[in-house]
């Protein structure tokens, strides 16, 4: 912790710093700076200046399709009144990124946020930059272009005022949404021009150089790391004005809905078109030609679609289809027996993904050895919103309205369908009523333009059920995790395997080999921070029999889940605390050396240059000291409950979670109470971390307990929340603390909304064995167990 | 023909009685504050009020209700002021905001038949509509702030 400190702390010497530190123990014993128990950390930054220049750094930004836009004329309007707009060219789908981004530009611009007015841009990625919103990549990517925006709108606006005034610029200086004018003394004389005022002069001005850019310091930052401010429509959904992929309304506009083959790669047989036609209020009956070859990527899975003049007519007409279906060639993909495969697989050697020192030895050499094979199911993303997407063709050109998280990657795939040129495709973001990936994947787009296309250009709105959400979606991967561990007679762990068997993503954008690829290996696979002296990671074949897609978290899901499980089992078995042990385990304070370790040549530090974002094992342990000072860790706990711990690093962001598990006499599992730490470096919007987290337990308690896609002849067994049960109120995780870390000056945003959700599994699944000695080594496991 | 009031104003419905009232709100009537979530009564996206009770309206039929007075989210209050509205302002409770209009009108279903509902008894009310971004804490304060106001 210390040396962390120290670390940063020197890398910002030219500043006078002085680090204040507040001990987060509830015992209140600072015990100096080497005390062991969790810190949070508040730095007061006193610089000669209050303006600093920024050594931009490197993110994976830079290689994403159409990197990054800095441009302030790209991103900020000024009209003559002040009204400050600025444009948010990331998805918004409930992380907040629509407001925190503008928070961003807005604070270093100097801007009132009560006059900033957020405009959602359309999907043009050459103007904006990348707008994949995916990855937890928005802050990470986009707080340095976003920081330069609006230090590049204030000095032009200070350059615009210092005109008027016949000034020196550095007698300028913006200040809430004006810029006043200094003495040779820097105070303010009193004179100002509002920011309305200068707009159109300060426009007109070339931007700055970057190397030439002031920022604020951290401790002038207005909105950036404070506490309430509203997202953006915050009114309008409460009053049910926002806008969704549905809720485009365009004059003789059509609702369709479609019948999908049960099974991948399957086709329609027979059907009754005219049963169809005969329903009132059906207009026309369409066959879409499904994308067959592999790999399909997000082609459509063709299929039968019914257009008529409202959404009801279009399902009745869609039910007297009847269709037959051929099966095609999954048709034999069943649940429970590819979960037995998947475990024998587990149970022999894979392809050798990482290798340090000498497992082999290490394990032969172990007084004991522990094996624990880990199972997750396949999960649907079932955002409330079921996928939906407008479009319209007028004159040739399309023109789509969808709650799309790619909203470029659409708008390219709808012209590659339908032959046309980008540019004769417009694209509108709407809202999304969640998107957790699957809102990433076009097909439902493409399936609306083409249905348009069909209709003679006619505006159709195609809808999904959530029936259709369930059956015919992209699945985060089924999976077995077999971890062992090598204990010596001195009960230390030796050696570490751990087997990684589950069809990869990778099928859907390359032919099946079965294997995982450098991404899969990347999320918590060859990346663990135990500092173990043997290791090997292994990678068994598992060819997808339906179509893998990513999902909240992605393979940080199942990973996590047991190898913070096995962490806690090992800990039990030698008779140690889970905390103690798995702070034992992660070890030395250290930036991991991801070639020392064996990491492959392929490692994907989530594709951020690792230079700019390493794995700081100090980082990970503070965050879970936090987490376990504040839910008490360590105090006696009444029959039936129990406290849980679990800890990752994944997207850069540390997190860590101890969840407390009560278990009612009829054996339901109960979470009163959730304690997170998190470190995702600068904090942007305090606010919305906590949401996303609060959000995440509910999601993790229904990944823990609740939902899970099976397949059975080739089809999901699931049709609606009725059986792809999710957490509800009636059972949900309660006083969710979320405890924000504040990082070190100068330390590099990373995001939130995938990162704080793989810790939770683990940590219910080692609290629920606190409280009855049950191990849970299979999620789902159901709302209930048998009382111990 | 079905005669109905939505949100105060006088309709009529000539067309198939067993559609949804879901389906005449959004694609008649052209009110979009109601969401589709799930068809089946099973997420609480769709909630209306029908002679001031909460209502799944994917599972009422336009057959079923001659002369009922339909509120929606977009009627709920004049100004966007309801007790509950502001409530969920107040503590910022939405993320993606989807299933935020069934929510909201749950909850105001709940509170103007029961003025200080218990803990439990929110859990239970509010237990029939899903939030796939896990508001529910947020919900349950909002509850029990707007309780204060109603």
């Amino acid at each position: 912790m210390l040396k962390y400190l120290e670390q940063e702390l020197l890398a910002k010497s030219g500043s006078s710093l002085t680090a204040v530190i507040e001990n987060v123990s509830r015992r209140g014993v600072l015990g100096g700076l080497l005390t062991t128990t969790g810190l949070v950390l508040a730095l007061n930054v006193s610089p000669s200046s209050a303006r600093e220049a920024l050594k931009p750094y490197v993110t994976g930004g830079d290689s994403m399709p159409n990197k990054t836009v800095s441009d302030p004329r790209i991103f900020i309007a000024i009209d003559p009144d002040g009204t400050v707009t600025i444009a948010s060219h990331r998805a918004e789908m409930g992380t907040g990124i629509t407001t925190g981004l503008p928070m961003v530009v807005a604070d270093e611009m100097e801007a009132d946020w009560s006059r900033v007015r957020i405009m959602a841009t359309p999907a043009d990625e050459p103007k904006y930059g990348n707008q994949d919103t995916d990855g937890s990549r928005s802050m990470r990517h986009f707080i340095q272009p976003m920081r330069q925006c609006g230090a590049s709108m204030r000095q032009m606006l200070e350059s615009a005022a210092a005109a008027k005034w016949g000034v020196d610029a550095s007698l300028c200086r913006a200040k809430n949404h004006a810029v006043v004018l200094l003495d040779k003394n820097k105070k303010e004389t009193g004179k100002s021009l509002g920011f309305g005022e200068l707009a159109a002069s300060a426009i007109a001005l070339p931007v700055p150089a970057p190397e030439t850019l002031q920022y604020k310091s951290p401790n002038e930052f207005t909105l950036i790391g404070k506490g309430d401010v509203k997202i953006h429509n915050l009114h309008n959904i409460t009053v049910g004005t926002a806008i969704y992929g549905a809720d485009i309304r365009i004059p003789g506009m059509k609702f369709a809905v479609m019948a999908r083959p049960p099974v991948l790669g399957g086709k329609q047989a027979k059907f009754d078109a005219d049963a169809a036609m005969k329903v009132p209020g059906v207009e026309a009956v369409i066959e879409l030609e499904g994308v067959y070859t592999v790999p399909r990527k997000f082609g459509i899975l063709g299929g039968i679609a019914v257009v008529a003049n409202s959404t009801y007519a279009a399902m009745k007409g869609r039910d007297a289809l009847n269709v037959e279906w051929e099966s095609g060639p999954n048709k034999d993909y069943d649940s429970i027996a590819y979960d037995k495969e998947m475990t024998a697989t587990a149970a022999q050697p894979g392809k050798v993904v990482r290798n340090q020192g000498d497992p082999d030895k290490a394990f032969a050499d172990a007084k004991q050895i522990f094996t624990a094979d880990y199972h997750a199911q396949h999960l649907s993303p079932a955002a409330m919103e079921p996928l939906v997407a407008v479009a319209q063709l007028v004159n040739g050109k399309v023109e789509v309205w969808a709650p799309a998280q790619s909203p470029f990657g659409a708008r390219g795939d709808v012209a590659a369908a339908l032959k046309l040129p980008i540019e004769d495709v417009t694209l509108h973001m709407t809202l999304l009523g969640g998107g957790f990936g699957r809102k990433s994947k076009s097909d439902f787009v493409v399936e609306a333009a083409l249905l348009s296309q069909k209709m003679g250009g006619k505006p159709v709105l195609l809808q999904w059920t959530r029936e259709d959400d369930l059956r015919n979606g992209f699945y985060h991967t089924v999976s077995v995790e077999r971890v062992e561990m090598a204990i010596n007679d001195k009960g230390k762990v030796t050696g570490w395997r751990h087997r990684t068997v589950a069809p990869s993503i990778l099928s859907t954008f390359a032919e099946d080999s079965g294997y995982q690829f450098f991404i899969e290996h990347g999320m918590g696979f060859v990346n663990m921070p135990f500092e173990i002296p043997n290791v090997r990671c292994e990678n068994g074949k598992a060819m997808a029999k339906t179509r893998i897609g990513w999902y909240r978290s992605v393979s940080n899901i199942p990973r996590v889940f047991a190898t913070q499980s096995a962490v806690c089992e090992v800990a039990h078995k030698l008779g140690r605390d889970p905390k103690d042990f798995l702070l034992e385990l992660i070890g030395s304070d250290r930036k991991l050396d991801p070639k020392a370790l064996g990491f492959p040549e392929d490692f994907w530090n989530y594709g951020d240059p690792y230079d700019s974002f390493p794995i700081d094992t100090a980082r990970l342990k503070n965050a879970i000291r936090v987490a376990a000072d504040k839910a008490g860790w360590g105090k006696k706990m009444p029959a039936g409950q129990g406290l849980g711990i679990a800890a990752h690093c994944g997207w850069h962001t540390y997190v860590a979670t101890v969840v407390h598990v009560a278990i009612d006499k009829d054996g339901t599992v109960r979470v009163p109470e959730v304690h997170t730490a998190i470190d995702c470096g600068l904090a942007v919007n305090p606010e919305r971390i906590r949401s996303q987290t609060e959000g995440a337990a509910v999601m993790g308690m229904a990944n823990t307990l609740y939902s899970g896609i099976t397949f059975k002849d080739g089809a999901v067994e699931q049709s609606n929340f009725s059986d792809y049960e999710v957490t509800r109120m009636s059972n949900y995780p309660k006083n969710v603390n979320v405890h924000i870390i504040e990082a070190a000056a100068g330390t590099r945003a990373s995001g939130i909304g995938e990162p704080v959700l793989p810790p939770f599994h683990a940590a219910l699944a080692n609290a629920i064995f606190e409280a009855t000695q049950k191990r849970v080594r299979s999620i789902p496991m159901g709302e209930k167990l048998e009382r111990a | 023909m079905v005669k109905v009031t939505i949100n105060g104003k006088a309709h009529t419905f000539d067309g198939d009685p067993s559609m949804p009232l879901l389906w005449y709100i959004r694609d008649d009537v052209g009110l979009t504050g109601t969401k589709y979530g799930c068809g089946t009564g099973l997420c609480g996206s769709c909630t209306v009020h029908i002679d001031g009770v909460a209502v799944r309206s994917c599972q009422a039929t336009m057959a079923e209700l001659s002369d009922k007075a339909i509120t929606t989210i977009e009627g709920l209050s004049a100004d966007g002021n309801h007790p509950v509205q502001k409530a969920w302002r107040e503590i910022n409770v939405p993320q993606c905001g989807f299933c935020q209009a069934g929510q909201i009108m749950q909850a105001a279903s709940l509170l103007s038949k029961n003025k200080a509902p218990t803990d439990a008894e929110i859990e239970t009310e509010m237990a029939g509509n899903i939030c796939r971004c896990g508001c529910y804490q947020r919900i349950h304060g909002a509850v029990r702030l707007a309780a204060g106001g109603v």
